[in-house]
């Protein structure tokens, strides 16, 4: 495995995982180990149950069958505290999903104060230095609105940050985008992954997986058919499943 | 000079606005203008807060509330708000006790005053309910979910995300029920309840001006309405959001 | 830097309800057949009621209420009656304005707002008094009298809001459809009259419909202030049983009577309405 820095102790463990959405069925023996500081790129056709299990990592989904822990806490257990998992988890949207009643600081300072009752000059200060990092210091009280989509999911992104996850979940973040604003964003979270966060990608940018990805796994009908190393997974792929849709997307 | 102007109309021309030069016909169509002001008022913050009670309701668990809610909604929209009017008013409020007047006689309970403001608001309540409940809906299951992700509760969720957008997006046609609501006062009417239609046609049956009061009353209404407009014009404008439209 | 208006979707304005609301919330308020049936056993629960509270030398409520249904039924027909009419009346007078208010002179347009807007924000009642008390009881033309009993003013009276109703509902929908179509209407040389009905109109039918039932059905139920200004109508059929039996018990069951027979009446409209939005994907 070609890690690029010291990886920890697993942070999300997910066990033999079935989903299924009426006798539809989404997920099927879906097991993957992601550790501290790891960045994993999860590719595949569209319908595969990509975006499905990142949901279901955050609980939003509820699962059928197997187990999700994340820290060391079953997901997937009702009595859970969903409040401290969603706390622990981060997640962007495709659609950015922000809340476009607010300003883009007013995005990312309303989770920490209205869930985590911090105080909120603190979380401002932390607001402020996170919108900066993602280069939209001048954009503070700029609504959803009036921003361009690659500056929305930035702020998407801080708005995600400013609970301070162990782990960032990105859905499909840039397929919205237009190319040139999808580097913006991939640059933001390839630095982000470069600073050691714990990031689980869906995503159709191959040649970025291949670059920022210690671990990519190619799911296809629901179920994982291989995982490896970028360099194997795009280099040299074993099954026939992968050759197909890569040869098909690259 | 407004007064001395309408007293000559009056003398040469017969047009007889006697609202605007007789100080006892204005008192009283004043009088009759502030009761339907008064009832337009209380009727809408009730049927307002009808219509969130009613749609908290809607959307909760309980099996019971949710009939409740149904019934009630269905039944306000699709019977006529006079015979609801009537119906509390005369059938209602016979049920109910009566109280002493302080001069030994016995006056009923609610006021005519009273019940229209009762009917008018449980009849617009249930209008808002559906306004309210449509305004909830088409906020984006998305922005739920991303508000969800980030950790909010239920409450949470309604107080921040859910009720500020589902407010913007139903505010046209909240505007048009509370118009609609402002019209619907004139029922009072039938009722004797001394607002504004009433006071008009005491004036005109006194004064045989039937013509000219019927004018200044329908002149005065869509006034009403106007400034109500205005009012929630201003609202609108003032709750938009830069690069949003609802 | 104000990017302006864009393609993307968290700009775009609200308008389909999110298919599946989540956790539950705002679970929508069904119309069901179930709300029927709970009038009826309301109804029924106040009739038991009554029985039991009558006199005992009185005759039963029941046995009243029974006397009095047929007279109260043939004035709710009298109400449907006059509810058609007026809509008829209201609607061709509303579509002739409706068409004046996308007229291309703007004197033309400009008016036939003026009056649409007027008439749509004035009270329905103070409109039926005005046209009870200032229309002639009878009209001389060519030597010709036409009489106006109060019927036919209170017909004209409704017809007036529910004219200034269909003419806004007409001019919404011919709004609704897309410049392109004029452009490409009159791109094939179409005159306007032949663009609006030939192209216009028939796509914006479906768009009119549902709105212009809804109106139907709160015509009908506006059809009762005609008891205000001295017509005999359902409602003051059961004003004056009520007066004349004075049997304060049989006040709620006779007037949740009258209101059963709105409902059956109005509740399947507003069903049919809802379900042709559905079809048609339109919001009223």
């Amino acid at each position: 495995m070609a890690s690029r820095h010291q990886l920890g102790e697993p942070v999300v463990v997910v066990e033999g995982v079935e989903k299924s959405f009426g006798s539809f069925s989404v997920l099927r023996d879906v097991s993957l180990t992601v550790r501290r500081g790891e960045t994993v790129c999860i590719i595949g056709p569209s319908g595969s149950g990509k975006s499905t299990l990142l949901r279901c990592i955050n609980g939003l989904v509820p699962i059928s069958k197997g187990s999700i822990k994340l820290a060391g806490r079953e997901v997937n257990d009702a009595k859970l505290d969903k409040l401290a998992l969603r706390r622990d988890v981060g997640i962007v949207f495709q659609q950015y999903n922000l809340f476009p009643h607010k300003t883009a600081l007013q995005n990312v300072m309303m989770a920490p104060i209205h869930v985590l009752k911090q105080d909120k000059a603190e979380v401002e200060e932390r607001a402020r230095k996170l919108l900066a990092k993602v280069g939209l210091s001048q954009k503070l009280a700029t609504y959803p609105g009036e921003l361009s989509g690659g500056q929305q999911q930035r702020v998407a992104i801080a708005r995600s940050l400013a609970m301070n996850p162990k782990v960032m979940l990105f859905d499909e973040v840039t397929a919205a985008l237009d190319p040139e604003t999808k580097k913006e964003v991939l640059v933001t979270i390839q630095d982000l992954a470069a600073e050691g966060m714990t990031c689980i990608l869906v995503t159709h940018e191959m040649g970025f997986a291949r670059e920022v990805a210690d671990h990519v796994y190619f799911t296809d009908g629901g179920v994982i058919v291989e995982h490896g190393s970028p360099a194997e997974v795009f280099g040299n792929p074993r099954e026939e499943r992968t050759k197909g849709f890569l040869d098909k997307v690259l | 000079m407004i007064a001395s102007f309408f007293q000559w109309l009056n003398d040469t021309q017969g047009l007889n606005f006697s609202v605007f030069y007789d100080a006892f016909d204005r008192s009283r169509f004043l009088t009759g203008l502030w009761t339907t002001t008064y009832i337009c008022v209380v009727s809408i913050i009730a049927s307002m807060a009808l219509g969130l009670i009613g749609v908290w309701l809607a959307g909760g668990s309980s099996r019971l509330g949710r009939l409740v809610v149904r019934v009630y909604v269905q039944f306000f929209r699709n019977t006529p708000p006079l015979v609801q009017l009537s119906f509390f008013y005369f059938a209602v409020a016979s049920l109910l006790p009566t109280v002493s007047d302080g001069f030994g006689g016995q006056s009923p309970l609610v006021s005519g005053t009273g019940w229209a403001i009762i009917a008018f608001s449980l009849f617009a309540g249930a209008f808002n309910v559906e306004i309210f409940r449509a305004g909830i809906e088409a906020v984006p299951s998305t922005t739920v979910e991303a508000a969800e992700s980030l950790g909010y509760t239920r409450l949470q969720l309604y107080l921040h995300v859910v009720l500020p957008l589902a407010f913007r997006i139903c505010l046209p046609a909240l505007n048009n029920n509370l118009i609609n609501l402002v019209k619907t006062t004139t029922l009072a009417y039938a009722i004797g309840v001394p607002e504004l239609l009433y006071a008009a046609s005491q004036i005109w049956s006194e004064v045989f001006n039937v013509r000219e009061m019927m004018n200044v009353l329908l002149v005065t209404y869509v006034g009403l309405v106007a400034v109500l407009v205005w009012i929630m014009g201003r609202w609108e404008r003032s709750m938009r959001i830069p690069g949003y439209s609802t | 830097m104000r990017s302006g208006s864009t393609d993307l979707p968290v700009l775009k304005p609200f308008r389909a309800p999110a298919p599946i609301a989540p956790s539950g919330f705002a679970a929508p308020v069904m119309l069901s057949s179930g709300t029927l049936a709970v009038f009826v056993i309301l109804f029924g629960a106040s009739l038991a009621l009554a029985q039991v509270a009558a006199r005992p030398a009185g005759e039963g409520a029941v046995t009243v209420l029974l006397r009095w249904a047929p007279l109260i039924f043939q004035g709710f027909l009298f109400n449907i009656l006059i509810s058609f009419l007026s809509m008829a009346l209201g609607t061709v007078v509303g579509v002739l304005v409706g068409i004046a208010q996308v007229s291309l002179l703007a004197p033309v347009r400009k008016t036939a707002w003026g009056v649409t807007q007027f008439f749509r924000n004035a009270p329905w009642l103070v409109l039926l008094f005005y046209a009870m008390f200032l229309l002639p009881f009878e009209f001389r033309m060519f030597g010709i009298t036409i009489a106006f009993p109060a019927w036919v003013k209170a017909v004209i009276g409704l017809a007036l809001p529910v004219a200034a109703n269909v003419s806004e509902i007409l001019r919404g929908g011919i709004k609704s459809i897309p410049a392109g179509q004029w452009e490409s209407a009159d791109a094939l040389a179409f005159t306007r009259a032949q663009t609006l009905w030939m192209i216009i109109l028939p796509q914006a039918f479906k768009r009119m419909l549902p709105p212009w039932m809804n109106l139907y059905a709160i015509l009908t139920m506006a059809t009762t202030l005609i008891s205000v200004v001295g017509i005999q109508d359902a409602l003051s059929v059961t004003r004056a049983a009520l007066i004349a039996e004075s049997r304060p018990e049989l006040m709620i069951p006779m007037y949740l009577l009258l209101l059963l027979m709105f409902f059956a009446y109005c509740y399947p409209i507003a069903r049919a309405t809802l379900a042709l939005e559905r079809r048609f994907n339109v919001k009223a």
